[in-house]
């Protein structure tokens, strides 16, 4: 469901106003970061500055938290967030060979999201899918056993249903 | 403070000696207390315990590990041992780990000689290297006009950001990313222009490297000197000739006026001022404004604007006080605009051929000098201000022999000042100066106990009462931003509480500022006892004039007669008073942080 900017600032606030009384305000700030990530998708400049008002953390602060954490974008993300698992047993079968194939795929470097905003590439640690590895997860989907054909493959799938649906998307508004 | 005396005495064991020490404190300060001097570098006694650095270690009997001592309490029976050879490497190892990811190039740094690195790299015994690893690589940020950060010498001890989130509480720095990656910076890695910060300079007393040094322009103003076509005018706060000397390897707390004066005509300079001359004439527009406020005529509490760091931070953070704030320009700010009217018409100068500069304690003054807001006739007043530790640096590169050099007199008409002019550069000075003077215009008698002991010393907010004719005026003073924050929230919650605030932006006022000589080996940045001394030199100045009273100074009295009619006059205002308007980024205080 698509919000209006000002009904995403209204469910921030809403969310922060639930931790004024407790005591420690300060304390919840990270997971006001994970609220607002979940409403923008990443974190604003102008997110963060409303934020440090409404909490009274200066925004240096705020800056820090945000940079410490990997699980923060400071970026927009794209539809699709890959995130390749350089875990050590993935490591061991050939990871790195996928994230290549991936960089060269979309034509991006890690952290970067393609220009049609369609993939956004990010690294992790172990996904507890060992089994299956050299693993993948886009979005909530993990993807095993992963060969470099294999995961361009799967790319441009993703990349056609996205197409398609944009197709129709269009289609509907005519 | 507690006495050691009140402090419950523990015995402990140091070095297989036995010891007395007070109870609950940390093991470096029960050392310090009995006569050691563990290695340190992330602690700072004004500041909280950041344990970061780890060069303090100790080796503690019975634990697996060695102790920072700055953040492990001192215990009844320790047995504790600071010189084991192994300690001892122990710490030279993490030096030399530190240094490892630091640029080596000593001999061309601003802070060569200078260096708590460099002198605990030496102190820690590190003759040959060991280690070799990556180094980082950042660009400058140039952005500002007071204060050059640099990464690359940043070796992470966070006092910087300590220093500006607990003293200062603009909380401009922080660290952010991590590991290897992680840099001090402003918010969102923004330019520090751009940011909240208020350009005081105290990142930089504290920085024990050269991460963080001021914006320089001495080379340009070596330039500027040997241009015969320009007329260069210089003026020199109070503040510098308490603590010039400091960076000639005096001990703190010589006054070094007339050394000044004459070190800076062998500099070049055509005309040498004071800036205590215009603290003269800023005292009787300001105490003049305040009695038009106490009449009705503008809102009360009136808050001093002297200060430019406090300044900028008024407009990021208090931007509803701002009808609070004098109009008055700083005394720096009004030398500069008479010199380029007054004085230039007087002796037939163009202007715009004068070059202006002031010698100032200062690394906000830097910020201030540029502000439109303070032009004159579309002229900066100030066109370039150097601090006491650039002077000090161009005196040495000039060659002139300060510490022999014979004392001369400042030049007239604006060269002149009285003993209020002086105190300006400590806390609580400019409200002293004000009340002397004040009381005399309201009252029409004299006041005679012109010293004002409520209003000395370094308590962080001072408060204190006189009665003029009668009328109670209620008066209150703080120093460092932290500080003014308190005071402020105060006047928000309560408007009549006092009648006249003066607000200094650096700890101790301007004796204390981010331009002010590096703390030497035997010191350490903010050390009340040196700040103690500067005050005194300038308290003494101010015993042994004649004439301890602005308004009684001559030369400003002739000023009056001759050009600007009266205090508050159409063309006092012109020229020497301005307003400020609020700014973005709006500040947050954190209520987290507390000021000590």
């Amino acid at each position: 469901m698509e919000q209006t900017l000002d009904n995403k600032q209204a469910e921030l606030k809403t969310f922060i106003d639930g931790f004024r009384d407790k005591e420690h305000f300060e304390s919840y700030l990270i997971a006001v970061l994970h609220k607002a990530q979940e409403i923008h998708g990443y974190l604003k400049k102008d997110v963060m500055d409303d934020i440090a008002r409404e909490m009274n953390i200066p925004t240096s602060h705020i800056w820090g938290v945000a940079t410490f954490y990997h699980y923060f974008n400071l970026k927009p993300i794209g539809k699709y967030k890959i995130s390749i698992c350089l875990g050590t047993a993935c490591y061991v079968k050939g990871a790195e060979r996928i994230l290549n194939a991936v960089k060269k795929e979309l034509g991006i470097e890690m952290g970067d999201t393609t220009p049609d905003e369609l993939f956004t590439l990010q690294i992790t640690r172990c996904l507890g899918a060992c089994g299956l590895a050299p693993v993948a997860m886009i979005n909530d989907k993990i993807h095993g056993e992963l060969t470099a054909e294999k995961m361009v493959d799967i790319l441009r799938k993703y990349r056609k249903a996205a197409m398609a649906e944009a197709a129709e998307k269009a289609k509907e508004q005519q | 403070m507690e006495t050691i005396a009140e402090k419950k005495m523990i015995n402990v064991t140091v070095n297989n000696k036995p010891y007395k020490v007070g109870g609950n404190q940390t093991i470096m300060q029960a050392l310090d207390e009995v006569g050691f001097r563990i290695p340190r570098l992330c602690y700072h006694p004004k500041l909280s315990i950041e344990g970061a650095c780890r060069v303090c270690i100790v080796e503690v009997e019975g634990m697996r590990n060695y102790v920072a001592s700055c953040a492990f309490p001192i215990l009844e029976g320790m047995k504790i041992r600071t010189d084991s050879n192994d300690v001892r490497r122990a710490r030279r190892d993490i030096v030399e780990l530190i240094l490892d990811n630091h640029p080596e190039d000593c001999h061309v740094c601003e802070r060569d000689g200078n260096c708590e690195l460099q002198r605990l790299a030496y102190s820690m015994g590190i003759r040959k290297r060991h280690f070799v690893g990556e180094k980082k690589h950042y660009e400058k940020d140039l952005s500002s006009p007071s204060v050059i950060r640099d990464p690359n010498k940043c070796i992470l001890c966070g006092r910087c950001v300590r220093m500006c989130a607990e003293i200062q509480k603009v909380s401009a720095l922080r660290y952010a990313h991590r590991g290897f990656h992680t840099v001090v910076m402003p918010a969102y890695n923004m330019p520090f222009s751009e940011s909240v910060c208020t350009a005081c300079g105290q990142c930089i007393s504290v920085c024990p490297t050269a991460s963080f040094v001021e914006k320089g322009n001495c080379m340009e103003l070596f330039d500027k000197l040997t241009n015969p076509d320009i007329i260069k005018i210089v003026q020199i706060a109070p503040s510098v000739r308490a603590s010039i000397g400091e960076a000639f390897n005096l001990d703190p707390g010589r006054a070094m006026e007339g050394e000044m004066a004459a070190t800076l005509r062998k500099l070049g300079f055509d005309y040498v001022f004071d800036t205590q001359f215009s603290a003269d004439l800023t005292i009787m527009e300001e105490a003049s404004e305040f009695l038009d406020r106490l009449q009705g005529k503008g809102k009360l509490p009136m808050i001093t604007s002297c200060s430019s760091a406090w300044m900028k931070c008024m407009e990021q953070f208090y931007p509803d006080l701002i009808d609070n704030v004098s109009t008055c320009k700083s005394p720096m700010s009004m030398m500069g605009s008479l010199i380029k009217t007054h004085f230039a018409a007087k002796n037939n100068m163009d202007p715009k051929k004068i070059f202006t500069v002031a010698v100032m304690c200062c690394t906000a003054k830097k910020y201030e000098a540029q502000r439109p807001e303070l032009q004159v006739d579309e002229m900066n007043p100030t066109d370039m201000v150097i601090t006491t530790r650039e002077i000090a640096w161009m005196i040495k590169c000039a060659g002139i022999d300060f510490l022999r050099i014979k004392p001369e007199k400042f030049d007239t008409p604006l060269g002149v000042s009285s003993g209020a002019g002086v105190i300006f550069g400590v806390t609580g000075g400019v409200m002293e100066a004000a009340l002397r003077t004040a009381y005399e215009l309201y009252t029409g008698e004299t006041l005679m106990d012109i010293e004002m002991n409520d209003l000395r010393g370094f308590k962080g907010i001072k408060e204190g009462k006189v009665v003029m004719d009668g009328k109670e005026i209620r008066i209150a003073v703080a120093h460092g931003l932290g500080n003014a924050n308190e005071v402020l929230e105060v006047v928000r919650k309560e408007p009549d509480r006092y009648h006249f605030v003066e607000i200094m932006g650096c700890p101790g006022g301007c004796i204390g500022g981010g331009g002010q000589p590096y703390a030497n080996s035997n010191s350490e940045p903010l050390n009340e006892a040196c700040l103690k001394k500067r005050a005194e030199a300038l308290y003494g100045l101010d015993r042994t004039r004649t004439i301890r009273r602005s308004h009684e100074n001559p030369d400003v009295q002739r000023i009056y007669k001759e050009f600007l009619g009266r205090p508050l006059s159409a063309l006092s205002h012109k020229i020497l008073h301005t307003h400020y308007k609020a700014k973005e980024p709006r500040g947050i205080i954190s209520k987290e942080t507390k000021v000590r």
